[in-house]
């Protein structure tokens, strides 16, 4: 098979995200220059969420098998490269009194995006793996980042290896399972599996089947961080710098779940029984697990950690409801939801990443006593996000919630609703005890370091979330029929 | 128009407010009195309306991928709420008039956008937009008594607030399985009350759902065995907020279940009767008794707020016209009267720093004044005739009379514990022997006359509603007996049906 132009154009973002990685890395050959380097990631990135932007209403095509460049992979492709950017202006003012080379992370940082910039575009295995790969690879980097530190506060190297081992396995798992897909049907896209499900295979027969699905989910499980895989999550998220932490949490578990429901959407794998009940299990599991363990957790990071092991617990309820329900109201919720959780912590581990900076990380609960009285738009900005992530009205968070809901009373998944309301319920308990300490009367004696001049550009970016937060809780219209649309067509 | 210029005028006053605090950290009050003033003179402008079945309303596209609307209207009943919500706010704001000093630009921030929630929720007919107001009126509120709240503020706030919040959530699933089932039956999305009202259920289903709503609802109002949020919000929050809480977020609750829980499921209501009424006999009782074992004078007045808004909740799931005005009539007046009993044990706490009873008496020599507006409202409250409160239990009795004999002869007697308690209160505080060891009295100092105004209005309101209760009683009635003939004409359809 050739390759032609038009074949090449779709890609164009993805080339784009490749040409900025390979650009930032000729920059730092030629002349390390800390702030050059960050400007080419960024404007890269920049450039190709605006040609993902423009591309979205007219592409829709497979390019080779591997890759589909339709408007759902445009839509997340546009998120991914925003997202990369807001996090590469998050960790200028963050790496900049870093004793160590800083260029080389935002050579991690776009090689990640490229890896998640395929897992959202891919519908076969094999693309599956190499964007995720991809992804990983820079992330045991990024997570690493600050080892050579002498004082650093943290434990990258234990958070990067425990995530290395665990997540290797986690993908011979997934690899075995694809081997198992591929021994009975011969092929490794996701539609090939359509074919196990209705038995049209002589294969190894249908037990097989179960096992190599199942072995699929537990990979993807682990990458979620779904109980009860989610063991490695506070202790990465907490041992690695902010920056990479809201990486891992924003855009590797995004990409993770645009996989997911494509391979849902494509395999109709949800026609096994047992499939079903694994996936509900493990939304329930990893709601009651990750709201309990947050609640008594003295780490930002940590309760952030469990929050979102909730809140991937919460999504799957929509994936699971995509089975009972016709039409595409769960697509169009998990897609919500996902947009709304990557504003909403992006924000969060925003907040926290601009009152710290790689020698002190400011990450225990008690360093954000009085904040609202010491610096009150940054408070109000973590209030928000806080609040939305709680599910309450005005933000996004609800209106994905709501989505979560109709989803869940369409399917008739009545237990998985009471677990997402006892959950919430939980919930509310840890994001307002960390909002409590905010209005507490001030500490005068721990003031706030400030970045400087540095951190104007992350400040903007949390402005930029908190409207985002505010305008898609209150008129969401908009963006809800852009994803009506899209959600059509997956 | 109008109602969206209320509500954005409460928005807009409340940020404004926040604002000012910076040139001048008086200036919030007056920015806030201002605004909630205005707001109140455009409701009293919608008075000469009151016609037409719905006085005002607007209505807007906000989702349509879901069908849901921006829709507010107005009707007597609603009517009566608002005007009660924007009165008690002025009282509410004098009450923190000299109270908050610290960061009071947020104080009024808090105070105008709960007030703007609750607005919202008595005009709100669009049940996601409902239910969108019902929960913004949840976070100031947490941050009023988690900010400015005594001693245990913390725990108080969280309380009040993860008790609202799961039970909302169990209101949004019926919420959605009333859209849902409006769309299967249609074919199109609708959160319209008026499109919701007419979709049929089968089977046990329409008790779940109804139970969604009831739950939420008997949590806001409260009801036992979900009250025990409502003593510790009270006594910990700063005067202001028990003022609001007390006086119109409890009425919320009590709103919803005359606008919402009964006439979207008659059948399953009626079934259910029986069940409220008791649970409403049981709060009466209940928590008279547990009013009269406290010594927390906040406390001991938040029990006695339970105990009245039974008789709401019996008046409700009585179902005729006279229970529900009485219903009506005693939100209004415990409205005023709790207000007020929370102003004045606010007032005392500020003057010597203890809510604790056994520590007071003797305070009618000092504080005269005091003495005898505490002495007013206590008698209202405890259902003095010539007072709003009688009218409304009163009534409330005479309609579940017709409904359940039983349940109304044993709730009738919380008349008599509320005279018990009411008077118990006057004699640990104002009568026996003054001890001034016990707390610091260098700044007990009686009523001044601002605050005199304030309770001179309430004590106004109270006569009035007392005196000539047909003024309040004409509004709500249409409203009222329109429910009551829809909710007839469901309730003989599913009986045909069943038949």
């Amino acid at each position: 098979m050739t390759m032609t132009l038009s074949d090449l154009l779709p890609l164009m973002p993805l080339l784009l995200v490749t040409g900025t990685a390979v650009l930032a890395m000729a920059v730092v050959g030629i002349k390390r220059h800390y702030t050059l380097t960050v400007l080419v990631t960024i404007t890269g990135l920049l450039l190709a969420t605006i040609v993902a932007a423009t591309m979205m209403s007219s592409t829709n095509q497979q390019v080779t098998p591997l890759l589909i460049v339709d408007q759902y992979s445009l839509f997340f492709t546009v998120i991914t490269c925003a997202s990369a950017m807001f996090i590469a202006i998050l960790s200028y003012p963050y790496l900049q009194n870093l004793q160590d080379q800083r260029e080389e992370y935002y050579l991690l940082l776009g090689v990640a995006t490229i890896g998640a910039v395929v897992m959202v575009s891919s519908n076969h295995f094999v693309s599956t793996i190499l964007g995720l790969e991809t992804l990983s690879m820079s992330l045991y980097g990024m997570v690493a980042y600050p080892v050579h530190v002498k004082d650093s506060a943290k434990f990258p190297l234990e958070a990067s290896v425990k995530y290395l081992v665990l997540s290797a396995a986690a993908s011979g798992f997934m690899l075995f399972g694809m081997a198992l897909v591929y021994a009975q049907t011969g092929t490794l896209a996701f539609s090939s599996v359509v074919e196990l499900v209705n038995g049209e295979t002589e294969g190894l027969g249908a037990g097989f089947s179960v096992v190599a699905l199942l072995m699929i989910v537990a990979g993807v499980a682990f990458k979620l961080s779904l109980a009860p895989f989610h063991m490695w999550t506070p202790d990465v998220y907490e041992g690695s710098p902010i920056p990479a932490t809201t990486y891992l949490a924003t855009i590797g578990k995004a990409g993770m779940f645009v996989v997911l429901l494509r391979f849902i959407e494509a395999s109709d794998a949800l026609e096994f029984e047992g499939v079903v009940l694994v996936l509900s299990l493990l939304a329930a599991a990893s709601i009651l697990a990750g709201n309990l363990l947050a609640l008594l957790q003295e780490n930002i990071k940590r309760i952030l950690a469990y929050s979102s092991i909730a809140h991937m617990g919460y999504v799957l309820i929509a994936i699971i409801a995509s089975f009972y329900v016709e039409g595409s109201i769960s697509v169009e919720a998990v897609t919500f939801y996902l947009l709304a959780y990557m504003i909403m912590s992006l924000g969060a581990f925003g907040v926290a990443s601009v009152i710290s900076s790689s020698e002190t990380e400011r990450d225990h609960i008690d360093d954000y006593t009085g904040l609202f009285w010491r610096s009150p738009w940054l408070a109000l900005v973590f209030t928000g996000m806080l609040l939305s992530l709680a599910g309450i009205p005005l933000t996004v968070g609800f209106i994905g919630k709501f989505y979560l809901f109709f989803a869940g009373v369409e399917a008739a998944l009545w237990m998985l609703l009471v677990a997402l309301i006892i959950g919430s319920g939980i919930g509310l308990y840890y994001y307002l005890r960390i909002v409590y300490r905010m209005v507490l009367k001030a500490d005068a004696a721990t003031p706030l370091t400030s970045n400087g001049a540095a951190s104007l550009s992350a400040y903007g970016v949390l402005a930029v979330l908190f409207v985002l937060l505010l305008i898609l809780g209150v008129y969401p219209a908009p963006v809800m029929n852009l994803i009506e649309v899209i959600s059509a067509t997956i | 128009m109008i109602l969206v210029a209320i509500i954005a005028l409460l928005f807009i006053g409340g940020i404004l407010a926040w604002f000012t605090e910076s040139i001048n950290p008086r200036l919030p009050r007056v920015v806030a009195l201002f605004t909630v003033s205005l707001t109140l003179i455009f409701m009293l402008t919608l008075l000469g309306n009151t016609g037409a079945e719905w006085i005002a309303s607007v209505e807007a596209d906000w989702i349509p991928r879901f069908g849901i609307s921006f829709y507010l209207a107005v009707d007597g009943l609603s009517l009566l709420l608002i005007l009660l919500t924007a009165f008690l706010g002025i009282i509410s704001i004098g009450s923190a008039w000299d109270e908050i000093t610290e960061r009071a630009g947020f104080f009024y921030f808090n105070l105008l956008w709960t007030l703007a929630g609750v607005v919202g929720v008595f005009t709100a007919l669009d049940l996601f937009l409902f239910f969108f107001f019902w929960e913004v009126m949840l976070i100031p509120m947490y941050f009023i008594i988690a900010i400015w709240g005594h001693e245990n503020k913390n725990y108080a706030a969280m309380k009040f607030f993860i008790f609202t919040q799961v039970t909302g959530m169990l209101m949004l699933v019926s919420i959605l399985v009333l859209a849902y089932f409006h769309y299967v039956q249609t074919g199109a999305f609708s959160f319209n009350y008026h499109d919701l009202l007419n979709v049929s259920f089968s089977g046990r289903l329409e008790m779940w759902v109804m139970l969604g709503f009831f739950v939420a609802f008997a949590t806001k109002l409260p009801s036992v065995p979900i009250h025990s949020w409502l003593p510790d919000a009270h006594s910990q929050a700063p005067t202001a907020g028990s003022v609001i809480l007390a006086g119109i977020l409890l009425k919320t609750g009590a709103y919803g279940l005359i606008r919402f829980a009964v006439p979207l499921f008659p059948a399953a209501s009626m079934e259910f009767a029986p069940v409220a009424m008791t649970l409403a006999a049981i709060s009466i009782l209940y928590c008279a008794k547990v009013a009269f074992a406290q010594h927390d004078i906040k406390r001991l007045i938040a029990y006695t707020s339970v105990s009245h808004m039974g008789f709401v909740t019996l008046g409700v799931y009585a179902w005729n016209e006279q229970a529900l005005q009485g219903a009506v009539m005693t939100m209004l007046a415990h409205g005023l009267s709790a207000a007020a009993l929370f102003m004045l044990a606010g007032g005392l706490q500020h003057r010597i720093h203890t809510r604790n009873m056994p520590d007071m008496g003797g305070f009618w020599a000092k504080v005269p004044r005091m003495a005898i507006v505490a002495l007013f409202f206590s008698v209202a409250a405890l259902g003095m005739p010539g007072l709003g409160n009688f009218i409304g239990e009163f009534l409330a009795l005479l309609g579940a009379f017709q409904a359940n004999i039983w349940l109304t002869v044993v709730s009738a007697f919380g008349l008599i514990f509320a005279s018990v308690y009411s008077l118990w209160v006057i004699q640990k505080v104002f009568q026996g022997e003054y001890n001034s060891s016990k707390f610091d009295d260098s700044h007990l100092s009686d009523l001044s006359r601002r605050e005199m105004l304030y309770f001179g209005a309430m004590m106004i309101g109270l006569v009035w509603m007392g005196m000539y209760p047909q003024s309040f009683l004409d509004l709500s009635a249409g409203t009222l007996s329109g429910l009551l003939s829809a909710t007839t004409d469901a309730a003989v359809a599913a009986v045909e049906v069943a038949q």
